[in-house]
C-alpha cells in the first residue's frame, strides 16, 4: 500500500509522518508519532477524548483522516502547558480535583481552552453546552464545571 | 482494627492536597492501558459471533493464517481447562467453547502485523454457526419451555414451573411476615423493571501482553487489580503464577467493570503462540458487546405501613439476569434491599436467570441500585397514599446502631439517621417547587469491603518515604494513601511518594473493589506507619542507650517519653534515616491484612425535576447527595465519588438501557444510541458530607465509592411520580415511557 507524506506543524513544531489513506489523525499521533495523550474513547465522535485543534477549530482527531492534516496546524494536550508552567486551566483542574479516572480530562482540557479562547467570559450554562461534547463517567461534571469557570475568572484577571 | 480511642486532631487528614499523579493526568503523560507499546509488537483483534445463540461447529482459520502478516490465531483450544468453575465461566465468556452464548461473544482471536491485516484476517476466518433458539428477556427466560441458555446449570432448587435458566436461589429475614402484613393499615405490592447499563468507562479494555519461549511473561493492562488478572491468566494458560508479572496501567474509569479479564488471556495466547509482544484495544462497540453490563430486573415488591408511618412487614421477590452464566450479584440484592429499614418481620428471595446476553459484571454496589429502587419507590408510594412526609417516615424506620439487619448482622455505628436528619435540616428540603415539577428522595446502602491488603513503607536516606501498594488508583486513592502515612509519620504530604506495584514487586492484594482502597490499604499504611516508627524510635533509644519504652514518636521526631527518659535533642525522620546504615540498616515498615470492619455506607439523595408535558423529557433541576464518609480523608475526592455515582444513577435512570431486538441482537453498542450524561442535561450536583467514625478503622474512614450510585433510581422515579401524577415503575423513564404514563 501506497502511503501518503504528510507535512504538519505539531504542537508549534514542524512535524511530518507517513500515513495509510484510512488512518485517522488519533491513529498518527498515537501510534507514530507517540503522542498519546489524545485518547480513544469511542472512535466515532460521541466522546471527545481525542479532541485536538486543527488550524485553531476543536475536532475529534479521530474523525479527522491524517492525510488531512497537509499543511495544517494541530495543537495537542502535550502542547498545552508552557514548559514547565501549567496552563490556567491544568492547575485549576488539579485545585478543584476535577479528575478522577483522567482518561477525558485532556479531551476537556483542549476543549475548554478553545471555549475560553472564543469566550473569555461564559456563562456556566455556556461551559456546559460547549463541554456537552465530552464525556466524563467519573466526576459528575461538577468540579469541571467549577474549574473552567475559576481558570476563566483567573484568565480574565491576568 | 479499632478506631484509635484518643480523639485526634487531624494536620493532614481532611485537607485537599494535589494528587500525586496529578501533573501527568493533566498535560497527557500519564500512561493509560493503550498507551504501551513493545518493539515487534503485534496487533491483536477479536473475532465476534454475529449470532445470539449458536452452536459452533467448526472454526476454519486455513484462509486467514495464509495471509501475508498473520502471525497467530486463537480459539478456545489454546487454553487450558481451568481449576474451578468461576474461572471456567470467565475463560468461556473471554472466549466461546463450543457455543457462542450471546451477541458479540468473542470466537476466536488473530494478531498480525498491522490493524488492517488483522481486520482483512477476521473475515477470512470461516466459522460454520448452528443457530440455536435464543432469549434476551428475563420474564421470557424464566417460563418453563423457554430456550436454554446453558445446559446443566440450572439451580435445584429453583421455583416451580420456571425453566433450566434458574441459577443462584437465595433468601434472607427474619421474622413473622404474615402478622406484620395483617397489622399493617395500607398494604401496596408491585413490579419493577429495570433495564441492564453499562459502567461506561471512556477508556476501552487495553492490553499489552509478552511471553518468551522459556514461559516467562509479561503484561500490561487497565485493570482493577493485577493480582486477579495474574490468578486468571495463569490458570487459563497452565502457567505458574510466578511466571506472569502483571503491570496495572493508569485506568481510565472501571467502576467494577475492570475486576475481571476480557482480552488478558487472550493477547497471552496470542504471544505464546506468536512469539512477538500482542496488543489488544477493545473499540467501544466491542465494549457494549463483549464486556460486563449489570444485571437487568424483575422485582415485586410488597411493604405494609400503619397509618402513622411504622413499617410493619416487608417482602421481596428479586430476579436478576446476569446474561449468559450463573451470577451472585442477586445475593447483594437481596442482602441489600431492606438494608435501611429496622423491622419486625422483612423477608427477601432473589433468582439468577440465564440469559443471551453478555456476562454480567460489577457495576458500583453491584445489585443493591436496582433492589432499592424497587423497595424505596413503594415507601415512597406509601407515604404518598397514607398522607405521611417522606422523610418523617425514613426517620422513624431508619436502621441504627444494634438493628438487626434484614441480611442477618447486626449494624453498629452508622449513619442512617443522622444523614436523613441532615437531609431534613438542608435548604433544599423545604425549596418551593414550581409546575410540572417533583421533588424525590431516596436512600442508599453499600456493604463496602476491606480485605487482602499488603503494604511496604520505606524509609528514604534523607528522611522522605515512599510506599508501595497494590491497588490501581481509580480516582485520587493515592492521595488519599500519601495523607493518611503523612498524618501518622508526621511528616510533610510532600515528603511521601505513592507507587503501586506490579504482581511482583508486593505480595497479593485483592482488587480495587468494595469500596475498600482508602479504608483497607489506609489501615494498612497507617499500620506500615506505625511498624516503620516503632523501629525508628528502637533505632534512637538505642544511640540514646534508654530503653525502646522511653521513646515516643510526635509529630515526625523520635523524643524522650518524658523528663525520666533523659535529656535528649529530637531526632528527626530525616536524622533518622541518615544514621540507618549504622544503627542496623534499612528501616521499611510492612503491614499484611485480611482486613475486616470496613463499616457499612449510607446515603441519601434529594432530586427536583421538571417534566415537560408535551414530549415526556425530563430535566434535573437540583441536586444533593448527604453520605457517611466515616472520615473523608480527601474530601474533594469523597465528593467526586458522590457526584460522579449520582451521575451515573441519574442515566440509569432516564436514558442508559441495552435495547435488544427480535433477532436477538444489541442495538444500541455505541455512546451516540447509548447516551449517557453529559454536562448540559445536569445541574451542581451538591454533597454534604456526614462524618459518623467508623470504628472499625483507625481514623474512623469508610467506603465511599458506591452507595452514591444507588439513591439515584428511586430518587428520580419518586420526583417524576410526583411531577406527574402517576406511579413509574421501570427504568428508564425515558420520554416515550413517561408520555404513556401521562397519557395513560
Amino acid at each position: 500500500m501506497n502511503k501518503i507524506h504528510v507535512t504538519t506543524t505539531l504542537n508549534g513544531d514542524p512535524a511530518e509522518f507517513l500515513c495509510e489513506p484510512q488512518e485517522t489523525l488519533l491513529d498518527i499521533l498515537r501510534d507514530t508519532l507517540g503522542l498519546t495523550g489524545a485518547k480513544e474513547g469511542c472512535g466515532s465522535g460521541d466522546c471527545g477524548a481525542c479532541s485536538v485543534m486543527l488550524d485553531g477549530r476543536l475536532v475529534c482527531s479521530c474523525l479527522v483522516l491524517a492525510a488531512e492534516a497537509q499543511g495544517r496546524t494541530i495543537e495537542t494536550i502535550e502542547g498545552m502547558a508552557d514548559g514547565e508552567k501549567l496552563h490556567p486551566l491544568q492547575q485549576k483542574f488539579l485545585d478543584h480535583a476535577a479528575l478522577q479516572c483522567g482518561i477525558c480530562t485532556p479531551g476537556i482540557l483542549v476543549a475548554a481552552k478553545s471555549l475560553l479562547e472564543r469566550n473569555p467570559d461564559p456563562t456556566e450554562t455556556e461551559v456546559r453546552y460547549w463541554l456537552a461534547g465530552n464525556l466524563c463517567r467519573c466526576t459528575g461534571y461538577d468540579k469541571i464545571i467549577n474549574a473552567v469557570m475559576d481558570a476563566a475568572a483567573q484568565m480574565r484577571g491576568a | 482494627m479499632a478506631l484509635d480511642s484518643e480523639k485526634r486532631v487531624f494536620k493532614v487528614v481532611g485537607t485537599r492536597p494535589q494528587r500525586p499523579d496529578g501533573i501527568d493526568k493533566v498535560t497527557g503523560r500519564a500512561l493509560y492501558g493503550a498507551d504501551l507499546s513493545a518493539p515487534g509488537m503485534l496487533v491483536g483483534r477479536l473475532l465476534r459471533s454475529p449470532h445470539a445463540h449458536a452452536r459452533i461447529r467448526s472454526i476454519d482459520s486455513s484462509a486467514a493464517l495464509a495471509l501475508s502478516g498473520v502471525k497467530a490465531i486463537v480459539t478456545s483450544d489454546d487454553f487450558n481447562s481451568a481449576s474451578n468453575s468461576f474461572n471456567q465461566d470467565v475463560l468461556d465468556n473471554c472466549m466461546a467453547r463450543g457455543t457462542a452464548l450471546y451477541h458479540g461473544h468473542t470466537v476466536a482471536a488473530v494478531a498480525a502485523s498491522s490493524k488492517t491485516v488483522a481486520l482483512q484476517a477476521l473475515k477470512l476466518i470461516k466459522v460454520d454457526y448452528e443457530i440455536l433458539p435464543h432469549v434476551t428477556d428475563i420474564a421470557d427466560a424464566m417460563v418453563a419451555d423457554a430456550p436454554v441458555v446453558q445446559d446443566g446449570r440450572g439451580a435445584q432448587d429453583a421455583p416451580a414451573g420456571t425453566s433450566a435458566n434458574v441459577t443462584d436461589v437465595v433468601a434472607f429475614g427474619h421474622g413473622d411476615l404474615e402478622a406484620g402484613f395483617a397489622k399493617a393499615d395500607k398494604i401496596v405490592e408491585r413490579t419493577f423493571r429495570t433495564a441492564a447499563t453499562h459502567q461506561g468507562y471512556i477508556e476501552p479494555h487495553a492490553c499489552l501482553a509478552t511471553m518468551g519461549p522459556d514461559g516467562k511473561a509479561d503484561l500490561w493492562c487497565c485493570t482493577q487489580g493485577q493480582y486477579a488478572v495474574r490468578a486468571f491468566c495463569a490458570d487459563m494458560l497452565g502457567m505458574e503464577v510466578s511466571q506472569l508479572r502483571v503491570t496495572a496501567s493508569e485506568i481510565g474509569g472501571g467502576f467494577g467493570g475492570k475486576t475481571t479479564v476480557f482480552i488478558e488471556p487472550i493477547a497471552l495466547a496470542l504471544s505464546r503462540k506468536s512469539g512477538r509482544p500482542v496488543k489488544i484495544v477493545m473499540d467501544r462497540d466491542e465494549v457494549f458487546k463483549g464486556s460486563g453490563p449489570t444485571v437487568s430486573s424483575l422485582t415485586d415488591v410488597k411493604i405494609g405501613m400503619t397509618k402513622d408511618g411504622r413499617i410493619t412487614a416487608a417482602h421481596a421477590m428479586l430476579r436478576y439476569s446476569g446474561g449468559a452464566f450463573p451470577c451472585g450479584t442477586i445475593e447483594f440484592g437481596a442482602m441489600s434491599a431492606f438494608a435501611a429499614y429496622d423491622l419486625e418481620a422483612v423477608q427477601t428471595e432473589g433468582i439468577n436467570v440465564m440469559t443471551n446476553r453478555p456476562r454480567e459484571a460489577a457495576y458500583r454496589a453491584p445489585g443493591a441500585p436496582m433492589a432499592i429502587y424497587a423497595v424505596e419507590s413503594v415507601v415512597d408510594e406509601l407515604c404518598q397514599e397514607l398522607g405521611l412526609d417522606p422523610l418523617d417516615v425514613r426517620l422513624k424506620n431508619a436502621a441504627h446502631a444494634g438493628t438487626k439487619s434484614s441480611y442477618g448482622p447486626t449494624f453498629n455505628e452508622i449513619g442512617l439517621v443522622a444523614t436523613l436528619e441532615a437531609a431534613k435540616a438542608h435548604p433544599h428540603y423545604s425549596a418551593p417547587l414550581g409546575v410540572n415539577q417533583g421533588r424525590g428522595l431516596s436512600c442508599g446502602f453499600w456493604f463496602n469491603f476491606g480485605g487482602n491488603t499488603c503494604v511496604s513503607l520505606n524509609l528514604n536516606a534523607d528522611g522522605t518515604v515512599g510506599i508501595t501498594e497494590g491497588n490501581p488508583d481509580i480516582g485520587g486513592s493515592r492521595a488519599a494513601i500519601s495523607q493518611m502515612a503523612a498524618e501518622e509519620l508526621g511528616i510533610g504530604y510532600d515528603k511521601i511518594r505513592t507507587v503501586i506495584a506490579d504482581t511482583n514487586s508486593l505480595g497479593y492484594n485483592d482488587v480495587t473493589d468494595g469500596s475498600r482502597v482508602t479504608f483497607a490499604v489506609g489501615l494498612a499504611t497507617i499500620q506500615a506507619a506505625r511498624d516503620a516508627i516503632q523501629k525508628m524510635c528502637s533505632r534512637v533509644a538505642k544511640l540514646w542507650d534508654i530503653d525502646e519504652d522511653a521513646v515516643v514518636w510526635e509529630d515526625g521526631y523520635a523524643k524522650p517519653a518524658g523528663a525520666n527518659a533523659g535529656e535528649f535533642e529530637p531526632m528527626s525522620i530525616a536524622e533518622i534515616a541518615a544514621i540507618a546504615n549504622n544503627t542496623g540498616g534499612p528501616i521499611a515498615g510492612h503491614y499484611e491484612v485480611n482486613a475486616d470492619g470496613a463499616g457499612v455506607s449510607f446515603g441519601v439523595h434529594l432530586v427536583d425535576l421538571e417534566v415537560d408535558p408535551e414530549t415526556g423529557f425530563t430535566t434535573v433541576l437540583r441536586y444533593t447527595v448527604f453520605q457517611d464518609a466515616g472520615k473523608a480523608v480527601h474530601p474533594s475526592y469523597v465528593e467526586g465519588q458522590m457526584q460522579g455515582g449520582s451521575v451515573q444513577g441519574i442515566g440509569w435512570a432516564l436514558n442508559e438501557e441495552y435495547i435488544y431486538g427480535e433477532d436477538g441482537l444489541l442495538q444500541n453498542p455505541g455512546f451516540l444510541d447509548y447516551r449517557v450524561p453529559v454536562a448540559s442535561d445536569l445541574p451542581p450536583i451538591e454533597a454534604v458530607i456526614l462524618e459518623i467514625p467508623n470504628p472499625g478503622h483507625p481514623y474512623g474512614v469508610r467506603g465511599v465509592g458506591e452507595t452514591s450510585i444507588v439513591p439515584p433510581l428511586a430518587a428520580l422515579t419518586n420526583a417524576v411520580s410526583r411531577a406527574i401524577g402517576k406511579r413509574m415503575y421501570e427504568l428508564p423513564m425515558s420520554p416515550p415511557k413517561i408520555l404513556k404514563a401521562i397519557k395513560g
